[in-house]
């Protein structure tokens, strides 16, 4: 789950991380008097949800009173990457003497915590890591932990970003944070770039990302709160919190599958045929009828749907239930386009037979069940 | 012949007293599967499907001598399950369970990892040895015994990839779904050696997606290692960029990550990908 900066920094300071929180606006106005209470030159940045936000014109520095509002409104215009800007981040310019990259994450590839360190700050870490591997420092911990780590033993990276004593120990004593915010707020990436020493020699934040994990919102109250509504799909929140995986895509095929594998295969092969996924959607392990349901009135939502396309291979998911939700959501919804399924696996004989006398057309493999769902959605 | 488990392993269920642990211990009773105990703490002398159930995992392996675990606990336990299985002396522990969070797998896996326990999972449908064992979700009647190994981060789509081979007469030696998450107890690189090394396998199948590096290291050490012949599925394809496709590590970080990607590398590394899953068997037999 992503948050944004201003919101990634007020954990900071909870963790005494050294990060100036700066100040929020939705409007120019009340920019413009957040400018002034902080006192110019100010940085305005755009909060939202992606990155790039420095070359789309949503990050601006502001010298004077004058300039504060115009620049406001206009990066209150501006729509990034999809995604329109709502709020501001009204932070004092700081002159910055050197500047490094710092972060926190869990590395996939080796199933470890890891932090990574690059002594050039401000740049786009993935590049420096494909063009300058050796620039990249590493310094693996254990998960267990994290949420004691001492800064003696982030010395050996702090050490490696800082020659200056001074700046290594503090820089240490963040990454010690960092871990402990980490473990306690369960996040999935702690990132800080840059990491700055100013003309004072002070080292702090600059710029704060963290990304939380989804699965950990059931015992992180304070997370949840800090979800952006706005910045989301609303469809894709329900489905999420009905228990569904669901992404909309801009196709005429309405898919329903078990599985996030066998449906992102299922999108693969209505491709192959020369057809277009109207969605994503994984039903998920264990389904009761319900999701079914709630699955249905996701994929009818979307006017474009010619058919769907249900696919569904038993295992833990029973396909008694599935045929139940499907025979409820009938009842409930006036289904007008044709059904395509493919029913098979765990308990399939029971789920075959509550369906028998029902309208819709029946596949015995995937292949033949995309084919035919590709067909009908060309109107063949 | 086969890899991790057999007609011999005896194994306990964590979580056998829940409604998916109870109905999947069923299961796997019926497919052959010595299951001699199940652990629910505060159940402990009940039965579920004649196999007594015991408050601990010390004690469960204690009176039983099993040395695997499959673990179906909700998400919210998981951890803890496979911290309490971390103490005992096992040697396979199968996690089922989905929707853990990640700094939970990553605690339990390093503490399994240290007491030199094998971790499958979590988030995954399990493992089964046809004809002899299955430790797992997966529906038994769609395997046959055989000479084919099969490793997949997916669950669904293993089935589809083994009923597919088992209508072509290719029987599999042991099918393994390793899971879906960012952090996993273990990785095609784990386990492509002990099917190199198992005598009753003759070709691997490796099914990927979208999202990490998996797949591509996999591949660099079939082609500098493996005598074995390797072929693979790979899904996602048509997945857009930036968003999570259900599994949690199914998402595409970089371009290196995307489905297209992988495919170009496992084939420059001599592994044919399927097209279409159906293709599958035709590559084994090339």
């Amino acid at each position: 789950m992503k948050i944004h900066e201003y919101q990634a920094k007020r954990i900071f300071q909870e963790y005494g991380i050294p990060v100036s929180t700066g100040m929020v606006a939705e409007t120019a106005m009340a920019a413009l008097a957040a400018a002034k209470e902080i006192g110019f030159p100010v940085v305005l940045k755009a909060q939202v949800h992606t990155g790039g936000r420095g070359k789309a014109g949503g990050i601006k520095l502001v010298k004077m009173e004058a300039e504060a509002e115009t620049t406001a409104r206009d990066i209150l215009n501006l729509t990034i990457k999809d995604l329109p800007v709502r709020k501001l981040l009204i932070a004092p310019a700081v002159e910055i003497k050197t500047e490094v990259y710092l972060s926190l994450l869990i590395d996939r590839g080796a199933s470890v915590a890891v932090f990574i360190g690059c002594a050039e700050g401000g740049v786009e870490i993935e590049q420096t890591a494909k063009t300058n591997p050796e620039k990249i420092l590493r310094l693996e911990v254990k998960a267990a932990g994290l949420a004691s780590l001492t800064p003696e033993q982030c010395l050996p990276l702090a050490g490696k970003l800082f020659a200056d004593p001074g700046q290594a120990n503090a820089t240490a004593e963040i990454m010690a944070k960092m871990g402990q915010m980490f473990m306690e707020r369960d996040c999935a990436l702690v990132e800080i770039n840059p990491l700055i020493v100013d003309n004072d020699g002070i080292v702090s934040a600059l710029d704060a990302k963290v990304l939380l994990d989804d699965n950990a919102l059931f015992r992180q109250e304070q997370n949840k709160s800090l979800r952006d509504l706005d910045s989301e799909d609303l469809v894709e929140l329900d489905a999420k919190a009905a228990g569904l995986s669901f992404i909309r895509l801009d196709g005429e095929i309405g898919c329903m599958v078990n599985g996030a594998g066998l449906a992102m295969a299922t999108m693969d092969i209505i491709k192959h045929f020369g057809g277009e996924p109207a969605n994503f959607l994984d039903v998920g392990g264990s389904s009761n009828p319900d999701k079914v349901v709630t699955a249905f009135k996701m994929i009818l939502k979307d006017q474009k749907v010619k058919v769907i396309l249900i696919n569904i291979f038993g295992g833990i998911t029973r396909c008694d239930d599935i045929a139940n939700g499907i025979l409820a959501a009938m009842k409930q919804f006036k289904v007008t386009v044709p059904i395509v399924i493919r029913l098979v696996g765990t308990n399939e004989k029971e789920g075959r037979a509550l369906l028998a006398g029902t309208e819709m057309v029946v596949a015995e493999t995937l292949e033949e069940g995309a084919r035919r769902a590709v067909e009908m959605s060309q109107g063949r | 012949m086969s890899i991790l488990a057999d007609k011999h392993t005896k194994v306990i269920v964590q979580g056998i007293t829940g409604r998916d642990g109870s109905f999947h211990t069923g299961k796997m009773i019926a497919y052959g599967t010595q299951v001699v105990g199940g652990v629910t703490p505060g159940k402990g002398g009940q039965e579920v499907h004649g196999a007594p159930v015991f408050n601990t995992v010390a004690e469960a392996v204690k009176e039983t001598g099993a040395k695997t675990s499959v673990i179906y606990v909700p998400a919210k336990f998981a951890r803890d399950a496979m911290l309490e299985a971390a103490e005992s002396p096992l040697e396979l522990v199968v996690c089922i369970t989905e929707g853990l969070p990640t700094l939970d797998a990553l605690v339990a896996f390093e503490a399994l990892q240290k007491q030199g326990i094998r971790l499958i999972g979590p988030n995954c449908p399990g493992l089964i040895t046809p004809g002899a064992c299955k430790l797992g979700i997966m529906p038994g009647e769609i395997h046959m015994p055989g000479r084919i190994g099969v490793i997949s981060r997916s669950g669904t789509l293993t089935y589809e990839i083994v009923s597919v081979l088992t209508k072509a007469g290719m029987g599999q030696s042991t099918c393994i779904g390793i899971g879906g998450d960012p952090v996993i107890g273990s990785r095609f690189l784990d386990l492509l050696p002990l099917f190199e090394a198992d005598p009753g396998t003759d070709a691997i199948v490796i099914v990927g997606e979208i999202g990490g590096q998996d797949e591509v290291v996999a591949a660099k050490y079939c082609q500098e290692k493996m005598q074995k012949k390797v072929v693979a599925f790979m899904a996602g394809l048509t997945a857009p960029p930036g968003r999570r496709m259900g599994h949690a590590g199914a998402l595409v970080g970089g371009e290196d990550e995307t489905a297209a990607a992988k495919i170009e590398k496992l084939e420059a590394a001599g592994i044919p990908v399927a097209q279409v899953i159906s293709e599958v068997p035709a590559l084994l037999s090339k």
